[in-house]
């Protein structure tokens, strides 16, 4: 057990944080969070600065357009980002840590060349597809409808919860290319399209989130032509083909925020001795939990980057040891700002505090990228081997 | 960076793991908690002592050159968690620490014991009493936990638990040994989680087996989730020796030790509150070594200290 770095990893921290303290001074102002289309703008202008400096796609690899770093790199390009305060993967999210990893994983050389260089130098941006009203935790019952003719899908049916759907270039699609019958189970059927935001059919109409922002939408489509040549792996193998790379989302998709949680956690241990709510002892050994759980979490997340570096996945922490983070950690970041509405006290209800949205949003931690319900019967299924069950 | 177990360190797991089954495997346990009642504490097995000693357990971290065997904390963590695993009796903490500056600790020959705060484990079998306190005048308790002996310093006594002592090497000590101690739980906590699954699959209620219902597979889930997050915390910690982080992954290894016990008995249902199962075992030596500094306050504190 080692939490050593070596002097490559040394050299590639101060490298890097030579380079973040140059440019982050010259970032424009942050947008309003109200403004997609200004967020956009700014989450696509640095990305375009990581990849103009060769840290887009870090860790993919080279042949996907990456730069085949290694999982502790991108773990000390995660640490090191945020730390600086460097801005958040924002709308890259879907492209960077999902679509991409998957046509990485599953595209032809075409498809990559199509769609993996646009996602690193910002120039586009991806929405995800999967959850429809109907099927939320139950994904495999969607019913978004493809239907072949000739060389193209014609597409109908509906989406919700499309995060950030609004200033999308393109959507992973999930569709159902065969009915769901006694020959057919609910997994199989299942086709993973990349489907042009712009094609007619398709309407996005905002949902507004109990923060008061639109983070996400709904999507209708009507008829939407989606050509065969967009269709990653096999039809009827979608399923497999999202499997690949769904759990990347519950791997080190949040190593930044745990540094920032840390870093939340010391300003509101700051708070409290500034406002004297830290002569109350209860809160003050809550927030001293808190340490000991964030302080955790970090190790967990170096334990499972040290795992993947051995085992050779470039591609971060995948597998159902994320489900164990993901779990521990959504519930650790509600109890934290839980814990700084203490510190506030009736300033809690001002949402011109920071710590007020943030805690309005880490609401939606236990419920997005797979509820809490089903991280649990993930880990007791698929780690302790308990029996499947509905 | 490389943060996971090293081959040699693999093999220590194994070969201690393996020498506790042999030794002291689920008939000794069994027969070392004999039946409930009153009656005079549990004696100490001094040959197993011995046997612990000549394996190497007490002078785990002596220099070679002192006759020990020259591993560092991570290691001793992971033997103390196969001690937690399999309810290994003794003060193995306070004898393990001795060993190098009292005589006859590193090779199991003397037991040590350790006094910091209220209560006294193991005082009768001790031939030394270590640590910051003053167990003089200490009376005997009836310890809940059928293989710990209790004692306890009366009140006012000089025993009462101060923060580890100003001196920087006792400090040094009494943070190795709440690491230690969140490694026995952590081994425990690991032992009920599989203790519980495999009860879940092999019980069988409403014709199916009974890890097949969500709230038990729930129960399970999460004793994986604290099992998980507290060995990250207390390998950490083994690893940077840093006293806040100590503080930390005992706390979280307290917790998880006591709640996983509470989840594993709850699973085993009627079965989980007899004497026969094992579960109480770990339940009740749980809650001794919770009582352990830091305790759950005591620990907190320390990390809200480090916030500032
Ligand atoms: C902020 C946010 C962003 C999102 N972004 C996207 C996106 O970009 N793209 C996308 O496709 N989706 C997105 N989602 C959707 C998200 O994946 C779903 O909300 C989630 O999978 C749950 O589905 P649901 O909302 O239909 O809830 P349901 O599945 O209806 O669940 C309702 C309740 O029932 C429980 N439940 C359901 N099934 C079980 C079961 N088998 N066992 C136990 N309990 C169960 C759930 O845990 C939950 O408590 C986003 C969601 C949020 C909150």
């Amino acid at each position: 057990m080692d939490l050593t770095y070596t002097e490559e990893e040394q050299d590639f921290r101060a490298r890097l944080r030579e380079w973040l303290a140059a440019a982050l001074p010259t970032l424009p102002p942050r947008p309003d969070p109200l403004d997609w289309p200004a967020r956009r703008a700014y989450d696509t202008a640095w990305q375009r600065r990581l990849y103009d400096a060769g840290y887009a796609g870090l860790h993919w690899p080279a042949d996907a357009g990456g730069r085949g770093a290694t999982p502790t790199q991108h773990l000390i390009f995660l640490e090191e980002t945020e730390l600086a305060g460097a801005p958040y993967v924002g709308a890259n999210f879907v492209g960077l840590l999902h679509a991409g990893p998957t046509i990485a994983a599953e595209g032809t050389p075409e498809q990559r060349a199509r769609w993996l260089p646009p996602i690193l130098s910002g120039d586009e941006v991806w929405c995800q597809g999967f959850s429809e009203p109907d099927a939320g935790s139950d994904l495999a019952s969607l019913r978004t409808r493809a239907v072949r003719d000739g060389d193209t899908y014609i597409v109908t049916g509906s989406k919700i919860w499309t995060s950030h759907a609004e200033v999308a270039d393109w959507c992973e699609l999930l569709v159902r290319t065969e009915p769901v019958s006694a020959a057919v189970p609910r997994h199989r059927g299942i086709t993973w399209l990349a489907m042009p935001m712009n094609a007619p059919g398709v309407t996005v109409r905002p949902l507004r989130t109990l923060t008061g922002t639109a983070e996400f939408a709904e999507m209708f489509l009507d008829e939407v032509r989606v050509p065969v040549a967009n269709r990653v792996g096999d039809e009827n193998d979608g399923w497999r083909v999202t499997m690949v790379t769904l759990f990347f989302e519950r791997g080190t998709a949040f190593v930044g925020e745990v540094v920032a949680c840390r870093r939340t956690l010391r300003a509101l241990a700051a708070a409290a001795r500034a406002n004297g709510r830290w002569d109350d002892q209860e809160l003050r050994r809550t927030l001293g939990r808190l340490n000991a759980e964030f302080t955790a979490l970090w190790r967990l997340t170096q334990w499972n980057v040290s795992a993947a570096q051995r085992t050779g996945g470039a591609q971060g922490v995948p597998g159902n040891g994320g489900s164990v983070f993901k779990l521990r950690y959504s519930h650790a970041r509600q109890e934290l700002y839980d814990a700084a509405a203490r510190v506030l006290g009736p300033g809690s209800l001002d949402l011109s505090h920071d710590w007020t949205p943030d805690r309005l949003s880490s609401l939606s931690y236990t419920i997005a990228a797979g509820t809490s319900q089903i991280q649990w019967n993930i880990v007791a299924e698929r780690i302790l081997g308990l029996p499947k069950g509905r | 960076m490389d943060f996971r177990l090293t081959g040699d360190q693999r093999a220590l797991q194994a070969g201690v793991r393996a020498l506790l089954e042999g030794r002291f495997g689920r008939e000794r346990l069994r027969a070392a908690v004999g039946k409930p009642g009153p009656g005079p504490n549990p004696p100490l097995d001094r040959a197993l002592w011995r046997e612990l000693g000549d394996a190497g357990f007490f002078a785990l971290r002596l220099p070679a050159k002192d006759g020990g065997v020259g591993l560092g904390l991570p290691e001793a963590v992971l033997a103390f968690e196969e001690a937690g695993r399999a309810l290994l009796p003794g003060p193995l903490v306070a004898t393990h620490l001795a060993a190098g500056t009292l005589p006859g600790a590193a090779t199991g020959e003397s037991v040590v014991t350790w006094v910091d705060g209220e209560l006294v484990e193991w005082l009768d079998a001790a031939d030394c009493v270590l640590g910051p306190g003053n167990a003089a005048g200490a009376v005997p308790v009836r310890s809940v936990d059928p293989l710990t002996p209790l004692h306890r310093v009366p009140a006012g006594a000089d025993g009462a638990r101060a923060a580890p002592a100003p001196g920087a090497a006792c400090r040094s000590e009494a943070a190795v040994a709440a690491l230690l101690t969140a490694a026995e739980q952590l081994g425990s906590a690991a032992r009920t989680t599989e203790a519980a699954v495999q009860y879940a699959g092999e019980r069988e209620q409403f014709g199916r087996s009974i890890g097949a219902f969500q709230a038990v597979k729930q129960l399970c889930a999460q004793m994986l989730v604290r099992t998980e997050v507290t060995r990250s915390a207390v390998y950490g910690a083994a690893v940077t020796g840093d006293p806040v982080e100590i503080a930390g992954a005992k706390l979280l290894a307290d917790d998880a030790a006591v709640r996983n016990a509470r989840d594993c008995l709850q699973v085993h249902g009627g079965m989980g509150f007899t004497w026969e199962a094992d579960v109480h075992l770990h339940l009740k030596r749980a809650w001794v070594r919770a009582e352990r500094w830091p305790t759950a306050g005591e620990a907190a504190d320390v990390l809200a200290g480090a916030l500032l």
